[in-house]
C-alpha cells in the first residue's frame, strides 16, 4: 500500500547556530530520481516494494551560505538474507535498502545520491548512539521489535511479508523524523548511516558512545531520591505514562474488534456457496438466489482490504505508543542529573562545614579523624593546617563543578523543554490526522456495505 | 367460511382451494400487544460448534459451485401459476388475528411450567364473540397439533417449536428460550389461521376461546376410534410401499424436499452463527469508544476530537445492536420454522402423505403442497430481503456519524486556519 501524499508542513526550521549534539555535516545529498522499484533480482525470498518517496525541504547552514536543498529518503526495498553471526552460526535477517536522492530547486531533477542496505540492528545502533549524545531529545522511534497486538490472522512472525512490508513503511518513518528534526538531521553519524555502507558500525563504535552513556539508565527499575524536582518533569513523566497504558489499551481492543469483524463479514461468504447450490433446483428463486449469492462472496471478501488499512492505522498509534518511552527517557535522564547536582551541592555542603569546623576547632560532626585524635592524642597544628588546605582546593573545585552542572542542568532543561514542545505539537497534528484517516476508513467501508447490501436487496426482491 | 366455501366448489370447477384464498404470505402480522422487541437468541441454546464442520469461516474456497446433477425443475403446472397470480392480487380478507404474549411461569408442588397469553379477535360469527383471552401452556399445543394432524391427514400441519434442547441448556426455562418459543408459537397460531382448511377446524376453535377447565375436559375425549383405525392403516400401508413404480412428478417432489432441507439447515446454522459474531463483535465494540474518552483526559488539545470519536463509535454500537436484534426479529425464526417444516417432511408419513397427493391427483390436496411451497418462496424472500435492508439501514447510519465527525473536524480546521490569519 502507498503512503499519503508527502507533508510540506515536514519543514526544518534552522539548526541553532551551536548545536549540543555531533557538529556539523549536514546532508549534503545529491539528488537520484524516482528508481524503478520493482524487478530487482535478490537470492532467497523477495519481498519487493512500491518505491515510496517523500519529500521535505531543510536549510543547511555552512558557512553563513544558506541554500535550500530537498532530499528524499526512501527505504525501497526489502530482502531476504542469510549469514553468518558473530558466533559464526548461519542466520536469516531481512536487510532494507535505503535510498538517498537530493532534488535540484532549479529544475527539479531528483538524482539518486546513495544506495545502501542495512539491517534492522543498525537502526538499533543508530538510535543507541543518537540517545547518548541527544539525552534532551526526544528521539523518535523504531518500529517495533517484533509484531504485537496481533488478531488472528496476522503472524507473528518477523519473516512475515505483512510484516516485514509494515516494518519498512516504519523504517522509512523513523529515518524522515530524524531528518526533518532541526538538531539531529544534521548529525554526522546520521549522514553516515545514509552514505557509508561498510565500516559504519565501526565508526560508531570509536566514538566510544557505549562508554559516554550512563549505566544508572538501563537499571529501569532504580529510583533516584530527588528532593526538588522539577515539577514539569513530574508532569511529563506521568503524562508519558498515561499515554503509553491508553494506547496500549486502545491497540488491543482495536485488534479484538477487528478479528469480531473479520468473522461477520467471512461467515456471509457461506451463504454465497449455498445460495448457488440452492438456486440449482430452485426454478422461480434461482436466479435471483445465484446473484445474491454472488453478492454475499463479495462482501465476504472486501473485509481483507478493509482490516489492512486499519492496520496501517494500528501503526500509526503505535509509534506514539513508543514516543512514549523516548518522552521517558528525557525525563529520566534529566532526573539523573538532578540527582547528581543534588548530590553534589551535599558533597560541597558537608566539606564546608567540616572546614568550619576545624578552623574554628568546634566539632560538630562526626569525623574518624575527629575520633582518632581524640583516641591518639590531637594532631599538630601544622597537620590541622594541611588538611585545611586540602579541604579548601576541594570546596573550590566542588563549587566550580557544582557551577557547571547547574548550568549544564539549565541548559538541558532549556533545550529539552524546547523539543519537548516542538515533538507536543508534532503529536497534536499527527494523532489528529490518524483519527480523521480512521474516520475516513469507516466510510468507506460503511459505502461498500451499502452498496453490496443493495445489490443483494435487488436480487432477493427479484426471487 | 371462504375457505369451505371454495373447497365444496373444488371438484367442480377445478380451481384450487389453497391458493384462492386471500390469505397474506407469511402469517399473522405482529400486534402492539405482543412483545419481543429486544429478546435475541442465545447460542447455547441451539449449540452450534459441534455441527459446524461444514461452514468455512476464515478461508475463501474458490470452489463455490456444486451443480446438483439430476433434474432440478419442476414442470409448472397450470395449478401453481394461478396460485401465484392469486396471492398477487388479493387484498388482505383476515377475520381472525392472534397474538401469543406473556409468558407466566407457574409453579405446583409437581411441576414448574409456562403459559402464555393467546389473544384472539374475530369477525366471525360462529365465534361466540369478538375477542378471546386465554392462556396455554407448550402441552396444550402439543395436543393441539395432535387433533390437527388427526383430522387432516392429508395436508401439512405448521411445525410447533422444539420440545426442549437438551444440549448446552443450563435452565430449562432461560429468557431468551422462552422468548423463541414464545415467537415460534405465535407463528403456529397464525400459520393455521391462514390455512384455508385449518382454519375452520373445531379444536383449534377450543383451543382459542375455551376456558381451561373445558379445554382439559374436552381433551379427555381421546381420538376416535375412525381415525385410530385410519392412523394404524397409514403405518402398513406406509410401510408397505417399499419398490413400488413412483410417478416421476413425485421423484421430483421428494428429491426437492430433500435439497431443500440441506439447504434450509445449512442457511440455519450460517444464520445463526452470523448471529453469534455479531454479537461478539457488538461486545467488544462497547468497550471500544469509552477508551478514547479516558485518553481525552490526558491531552488538551484533542479532547474535542477524541470525544467525537468515541461518540461515534457508541452510535455505531447501537447500531449494531439494532441490526441483531432485526436479525432475531425476522431471519431467524423464518429460517428455524422451514428447519422444522423439512424435518417433518422428510417423515416416512409425510412422504406417504405426498405420494398420496401425487397419486389421488385430488387438485385440492395437491394445492396444499403448492400453497406451502409459495409460502415457502415469499417468506425466504422476505426474510432476506429484510436482512438486506437491515444491513443497508446500519451502514447508512454508521456512514451518516462519521460523516457529521469529518465535516466537524474539517469546520474546525477552517475556523482555525482563519483564526490563525492576522
Amino acid at each position: 500500500m502507498e503512503q499519503a501524499p508527502p507533508d510540506p508542513e515536514r519543514q526544518l526550521q534552522p539548526a541553532p547556530l551551536e548545536p549540543l549534539g555531533s557538529p556539523d555535516a549536514g546532508l549534503g545529498a545529491a539528488v537520484g530520481k524516482e528508481a524503478e522499484g520493482a524487478g530487482e533480482e535478490s537470492s532467497g525470498v523477495d519481498t519487493v516494494f512500491v518505491v515510496v518517496v517523500v519529500l521535505f525541504t531543510f536549510v543547511q547552514m555552512t558557512h553563513n551560505n544558506f541554500w535550500l536543498k530537498k532530499i528524499e529518503i526512501s527505504v525501497s526495498e526489502a530482502e531476504k538474507r542469510t549469514g553468518r553471526n558473530a558466533m559464526n552460526m548461519q542466520e536469516t535477517y531481512t536487510a532494507y535498502l535505503i535510498e538517498t536522492r537530493s532534488v535540484e530547486h532549479t529544475d527539479g531533477q531528483s538524482v539518486l545520491t546513495d544506495s545502501l542496505w542495512r539491517r534492522y540492528s543498525e537502526f538499533e545502533l543508530l538510535r543507541s548512539y543518537l540517545l547518548v549524545y541527544y539525552p534532551h531529545i526526544v528521539v523518535p522511534p523504531l518500529p517495533e521489535k517484533r509484531a504485537e497486538f496481533v488478531w488472528h490472522k496476522l503472524s507473528a512472525d518477523n519473516m512475515d511479508p505483512d510484516f516485514v512490508e509494515r516494518r519498512r513503511i516504519g523504517l522509512e518513518n523513523f529515518l524522515l523524523r530524524i531528518a526533518s528534526h532541526p538538531i539531529l538531521c544534521r548529525d554526522k553519524i546520521f549522514y553516515l548511516f545514509l552514505t557509508q555502507e561498510g565500516n559504519w558500525k565501526e565508526t560508531v563504535n570509536e566514538t566510544g558512545f557505549q562508554l559516554k552513556a550512563d549505566s544508572r539508565l538501563k537499571a529501569l527499575n532504580a529510583t533516584f531520591r530527588v528532593k526538588n524536582p522539577d515539577k514539569r518533569f513530574t508532569d511529563l513523566k506521568h503524562y508519558s505514562d498515561e499515554l503509553q497504558s491508553v494506547i496500549s489499551h486502545l491497540l488491543r481492543v482495536r485488534a479484538r474488534v477487528a478479528d469480531r469483524l473479520y468473522g461477520v463479514y467471512k461467515v456471509h461468504g457461506n451463504y454465497g456457496r449455498v445460495f448457488s447450490e440452492w438456486s440449482a433446483i430452485e426454478k422461480e428463486m434461482g436466479d435471483g438466489l445465484q446473484s445474491a449469492g454472488h453478492h454475499m462472496d463479495v462482501y465476504a471478501s472486501s473485509i481483507d482490504d478493509i482490516l489492512e488499512d486499519e492496520e496501517h492505522y494500528a501503526d500509526q498509534l503505535k509509534e506514539y505508543l513508543f514516543y512514549a518511552e523516548a518522552l521517558r527517557a528525557v525525563c529520566r535522564k534529566h532526573e539523573l542529573m538532578q540527582y547528581d547536582l543534588e548530590m553534589a551541592a551535599q558533597d560541597l555542603a558537608s566539606k564546608k562545614q567540616q572546614c568550619e569546623e576545624l578552623v574554628t576547632g568546634t566539632v560538630r560532626t562526626f569525623s574518624l579523624k575527629g575520633m582518632t585524635t581524640k583516641l591518639f592524642g590531637q594532631e599538630t597544628p601544622e597537620q590541622r593546617e594541611a588538611r585545611i588546605k586540602v579541604l579548601e582546593e576541594q570546596i573550590n573545585e566542588g563549587e566550580q563543578q557544582l557551577k557547571s552542572k547547574n548550568l549544564e542542568g539549565r541548559e538541558f532543561v532549556k533545550n529539552a523543554w524546547a523539543d519537548i514542545e516542538r515533538f507536543k505539537e508534532q503529536k497534536n497534528r499527527d494523532l489528529k490526522e490518524a483519527l480523521i484517516s480512521y474516520a475516513v476508513m469507516q466510510i468507506s467501508m460503511c459505502k461498500k456495505g451499502i452498496q453490496v447490501w443493495t445489490n443483494a436487496k435487488e436480487c432477493f426482491s427479484k426471487m | 367460511m371462504e375457505g369451505e366455501r371454495r373447497a365444496s366448489q373444488a371438484p367442480s370447477s377445478g380451481l384450487p382451494a389453497g391458493g384462492a384464498n386471500g390469505e397474506s404470505p407469511g402469517g399473522g402480522a405482529p400486534f402492539p400487544g405482543s412483545s419481543g422487541s429486544s429478546a435475541l437468541l442465545q447460542a447455547e441454546v441451539l449449540d452450534l460448534d459441534e455441527d459446524e464442520d461444514d461452514l468455512e469461516v476464515f478461508s475463501k474456497d474458490a470452489s463455490l459451485m456444486d451443480m446438483n446433477s439430476f433434474s432440478p425443475m419442476m414442470p409448472t403446472s397450470p395449478l401453481s401459476m394461478i396460485n401465484q397470480i392469486k396471492f398477487e392480487d388479493e387484498p388482505d380478507l383476515k377475520d381472525l388475528f392472534i397474538t401469543v404474549d406473556e409468558p407466566e411461569s407457574h409453579v405446583t408442588t409437581i411441576e414448574t411450567f409456562i403459559t402464555y397469553r393467546i389473544i384472539t379477535k374475530t369477525s366471525r360469527g360462529e365465534f361466540d364473540s369478538s375477542e378471546f383471552e386465554v392462556r396455554r401452556r407448550y402441552q396444550d399445543f402439543l395436543w393441539l397439533k395432535g387433533k390437527l394432524e388427526e383430522a387432516h391427514p392429508t395436508l401439512i400441519i405448521p411445525p410447533l417449536p422444539e420440545k426442549f434442547i437438551v444440549k448446552g441448556m443450563v435452565e430449562r426455562f432461560n429468557d431468551d428460550f422462552i422468548e423463541t418459543r414464545r415467537k415460534a408459537l405465535h407463528k403456529f397460531l397464525n400459520r393455521i389461521a391462514d390455512h384455508p382448511t385449518l382454519t375452520f377446524n373445531e379444536d383449534f376453535k377450543i383451543f382459542l376461546t375455551a376456558q381451561a377447565w373445558e379445554l382439559s375436559s374436552h381433551k379427555k375425549q381421546g381420538p376416535g376410534l375412525l381415525s385410530r383405525m385410519g392412523q394404524t392403516v397409514r403405518a402398513v400401508a406406509s410401510s408397505m410401499r417399499g419398490v413400488k413404480n413412483r410417478p416421476e412428478e413425485f421423484m421430483e417432489m421428494n428429491n426437492f424436499i430433500e435439497l431443500f432441507s440441506q439447504k434450509i439447515n445449512l442457511i440455519d446454522k450460517i444464520s445463526q452463527r452470523i448471529y453469534k459474531e455479531e454479537r461478539e463483535y457488538f461486545d467488544e465494540m462497547k468497550e471500544y469508544g469509552p477508551i478514547h474518552i479516558l485518553w481525552s483526559a490526558s491531552e488538551e488539545d484533542l479532547v474535542d476530537t477524541l470525544k467525537d470519536v468515541a461518540s461515534c463509535i457508541d452510535r455505531c454500537c447501537k447500531a449494531t445492536e439494532k441490526r441483531m436484534s432485526g436479525l432475531s426479529e425476522a431471519l431467524l425464526p423464518v429460517v428455524h420454522e422451514y428447519v422444522l417444516y423439512s424435518e417433518m417432511l422428510m417423515l416416512p408419513e409425510e412422504i406417504g402423505k405426498l405420494e398420496d397427493k401425487v397419486e389421488c391427483a385430488n387438485n385440492a390436496l395437491k394445492a396444499d403442497w403448492e400453497r406451502w411451497k409459495q409460502n415457502m418462496q415469499n417468506d425466504i424472500k422476505l426474510a432476506f430481503t429484510d436482512m438486506a435492508e437491515e444491513n443497508i439501514h446500519y451502514y447508512e447510519q454508521c456512514l451518516a456519524t462519521w460523516e457529521s465527525f469529518l465535516t466537524s473536524q474539517t469546520n474546525l480546521h477552517l475556523e482555525e486556519a482563519s483564526e490563525d490569519k492576522p
